[in-house]
This record gives C-alpha cells, sequence and structure tokens, in this order.
C-alpha cells in the first residue's frame, strides 16, 4: 500500500487515536480507585493541620483522623442541623456550596475531640485567589468565636507571593483571634503590616506582595463564616448557660 | 556498534547535553528546581517518556505517513504523559501536586520532539531507548543540580530536611529568598554552562 496515499494516512490516524484511547481508558480504570483515596487522605490531612495536627505518613492519616474527628455533621444557614451522616459530610464540595444561594447551602462541620476531650469544629472554607481557587480549613474552640488554627491552599497562586497563604508562617497568626467582638460577628481582617481594622476586628498581616490573595482570604473568611454565624452563635450561648 | 552506542548514551551527559549545550527544556528548568524533590520526579518522569517514546516511534517508523509524522509524535507523547501523570496521582500524590501542570507541559518540552525527529525517526529501538534514557539523565543531572543548589540556599533543606544549622541562623545567616524565584535558576544555569565550558575546550566558539 502507498504510505503517502490519503487513504493510507487517514486510516493509519484513525487506528493511531483508536488504540491510544483504549490504553489511556484503561490506565485511568486502573488507577482511580487508588487516586480518590488519596484525595480523600489530602483532605484529611488538611483538616488535621487547621486542628494544629500535623501527620507524617498516609496511612496515620486515616487513623488519626477518625480518632480525632468522630462526628461530622451537616447544618443550614438557620445554624440547624440537617443530617448527622459523617461521610456525606466529608463529601460536601465547599466550592460547589458557595454557587448556592444562601438559604441552599449545605454547610458540612466536623468535630474534633482533642486528647483532653477539648471539643472543636472544623470549618471549611472556599474562595477565589489572584489566579484561581483558594480554600482551607479554620477550627474554632467550643465557644464558637475564638480560632484555634487555620489552614489554607490555594490552585494557582504566584509562588513566593501569594502562595505563601499556605505557609504555617502565614497560617499560625489565625491562632487566638476572635470572630466575634461584643456578640457581634466580625471575621479576622487580614491588613496590611502596621494597618488595624475600623470595626475593632481582630487581624492578621497580610502577604506584602500578595495583596490581591491575602484580600481573596480576607472575603473567603468573610463569606464562608458568615453563613455559620448562626450556628456559631448557638454555640456561644450553649456555652455561657453551662 | 558498542562504542556507538556508548556514545549515544553518554554524549548527552555533558558534551550534547540537552539542557547546557542544546538550551533545550529550559523552561521546566526554571519551573520545577525550587525543591530537590520535584526536581528528581521531573527528571525520571522526563526519561521514562523520552525512553519509552524514543522506542514506540522508532518501532513504527516504517509505518508512519511522512505528512502527519508530527502529529503522531505528538500523540504518542502526550499518552506517555498522560499516563505519568495518572500514575504519579495515584503512587506519590503530593509530589503530583507540586509538579501539578508541569507534568502536562512534558509535552512541550522541547526535549522530546528534537529527539523524535532527530534520532527516533532514523533509528533501530535499541539505540533510541538508549539515545532516550541518556538524553532523559543528561536533563535530569541538571535539574537536581540547580534544584540543589537552589534548596539548599534559598530553603537551607535538602528533600525537605533542615540541613543548614539552627546555629547558623542564630548567628545571623538568612535563606536568600530570591533562590526561590525562577530568575535564580536562570542564573545558576549559566554558571554550570560556564563551568563545563571553560573546562571542555570542544564547546568554546571562537
Amino acid at each position: 500500500m502507498n504510505k503517502q496515499s490519503n487513504t493510507y494516512t487517514i486510516l493509519y490516524s484513525a487506528i493511531m487515536v483508536i488504540v491510544v484511547g483504549a490504553v489511556l481508558a484503561l490506565v485511568y480504570g486502573a488507577l482511580k480507585p487508588k487516586q480518590e483515596e488519596n484525595i480523600k487522605i489530602d483532605k484529611m490531612k488538611q483538616m488535621l493541620s487547621a486542628v494544629r495536627i500535623v501527620t507524617e505518613s498516609d496511612d496515620q492519616v486515616i487513623d488519626t483522623y477518625n480518632k480525632y474527628i468522630p462526628e461530622a455533621f451537616i447544618i443550614n444557614v438557620a445554624g440547624e442541623t440537617v443530617s448527622n451522616d459523617k461521610d456525606a459530610a466529608f463529601a460536601i464540595d465547599m466550592a460547589k456550596e458557595m454557587k448556592k444561594p444562601s438559604s441552599e447551602r449545605m454547610l458540612p462541620v466536623y468535630k474534633f475531640v482533642g486528647d483532653d476531650a477539648q471539643v472543636r469544629y472544623i470549618v471549611p472554607l472556599s474562595g477565589a485567589g489572584l489566579w484561581g481557587a483558594i480554600w482551607g480549613y479554620v477550627s474554632i474552640d467550643a465557644n464558637g468565636s475564638t480560632l484555634y488554627g487555620a489552614y489554607f491552599s490555594h490552585a494557582s497562586e504566584t509562588p513566593g507571593l501569594g502562595a505563601e497563604i499556605e505557609k504555617p508562617a502565614f497560617q499560625e497568626q489565625f491562632q487566638d483571634k476572635n470572630l466575634f467582638k461584643d456578640g457581634e460577628f466580625k471575621p479576622v481582617e487580614v491588613m496590611k503590616a502596621g494597618q488595624k481594622p475600623t470595626n475593632g476586628a481582630d487581624y492578621v498581616d497580610a502577604i506584602s506582595g500578595g495583596t490581591i490573595t491575602s484580600k481573596g482570604v480576607q472575603s473567603m473568611l468573610n463569606d464562608c463564616l458568615t453563613d455559620y454565624t448562626a450556628f456559631l452563635k448557638n454555640l456561644s450561648n450553649d456555652n455561657s448557660k453551662e | 556498534m558498542a562504542t556507538k552506542i556508548k556514545e549515544v548514551f553518554f554524549n548527552p551527559f555533558s558534551k550534547n547535553n540537552p539542557v547546557i549545550v542544546q538550551v533545550l527544556g529550559i523552561c521546566s528548568v526554571l519551573a520545577v528546581t525550587a525543591k530537590l524533590e520535584p526536581a528528581l520526579v521531573m527528571g525520571i518522569s522526563v526519561t521514562a517518556v523520552l525512553a519509552f517514546s524514543n522506542v514506540i516511534i522508532s518501532l513504527i517508523r516504517n509505518t508512519i505517513p511522512t505528512n502527519i509524522r508530527i502529529i503522531v509524535q505528538l500523540v504518542v507523547v502526550a499518552a506517555l504523559v498522560i499516563i505519568v501523570d495518572q500514575v504519579l496521582k495515584a503512587y506519590n500524590y503530593q509530589v503530583s501536586k507540586q509538579l501539578s501542570v508541569f507534568i502536562s507541559l512534558i509535552i512541550t518540552n522541547c526535549i522530546l520532539m528534537g529527539r523524535l525527529e532527530a534520532f527516533a525517526l532514523g533509528n533501530k529501538p535499541w539505540p533510541s531507548f538508549v539515545d532516550g534514557v541518556g538524553n532523559g539523565i543528561g536533563y535530569a543531572i541538571i535539574l537536581v543540580i540547580v534544584g540543589f543548589f537552589r534548596e539548599l540556599l534559598g530553603s537551607g533543606t535538602l528533600f525537605g530536611v533542615q540541613v543548614v544549622p539552627q546555629a547558623l541562623y542564630d548567628l545571623g545567616y538568612m535563606d536568600n529568598g530570591l533562590m526561590i524565584l525562577p530568575p535564580m535558576a536562570l542564573i545558576t544555569v549559566a554558571c554550570i554552562i560556564w563551568v563545563q565550558r571553560s573546562h571542555d575546550k570542544d564547546l568554546q566558539e571562537k
């Protein structure tokens, strides 16, 4: 057969595409369960680092997660519990929830019980940085106001600038900051060094050179935590009664 | 014949190194060498993709219609890159997160198309395989050298392990943040080229 003829070229490319497609489908199918497992472990790891637990190996992560996070539930904006299903709460994608109108959002809360029986609540965050998505988790003390820890990550922020939000140096600033001032919801502000928020809220230093990412972190905190205010207020009321 | 294979294998290490002599694949050298581990994984990934795409193209070289040969090469490379990406996601998720887009960008790595066009299309599978491995290692060596200096001077660590002693920091030593940024990769590569050219007189231009 003439190798330069059109028929040969078309046949050749058609067969090539089918063969390559089949091989890729096979590889994808074979590796998918393992990849999903990894994504799950990574999510657990992120939640754990929001409660200041650093895990070394992947095997440890699942055990540690199950040990410290015995319960998770889904609430709505009014602070009412919708579901107590731990797996369902784990599977919720906060980025998708944030796109829905506020009243329809399913908000997951992960309950953390520390070694000293101290209860804390882990809440997911999702927002936008300069180039792409940013997300994170914050853990809130049982009083519903004090942040215990925070974890942030990003899809594609500039290395050395906006990407610094994933460094402990930035995240550690959030520890022990308050979300409420005199019963009013005032989430932590991310301010340029030397400036203070005018509304008296707690604040942390922004990343120099990463202004838009820093602002993204702030509006992410604001947007996501606003939905949780009813829940957090209930927590602080329950607490003051005891 | 044996000496020819040896040459095919060893030439890319120094005399005909893809990065510092042919100056190919610079883009990924800038992007993934801030830390040693991703640099090493990238080097291994490129070596694997290069070796296997060389073999595949060499095996089918007599059947490829000339007017679509670039497309065929691209399809083979793209398929291999997707496989590498999927394998990394399954077995080394942390590194695949760090390398993220750069794995897919192996497709655009000039070394690949360069070797396929220049070597695999005209040689038997075995020499092509050796050529692929040789060039891949040549590329990986440079990546690792650059990654070594950038991580050591930029973060004070190697493979994520602290190597600069705390005592030195107490004395006022600071990590050089500039080393983390891409321009320093270029300067480090330039230094390697300088060292190599002053060592190897054949490479000096008159």
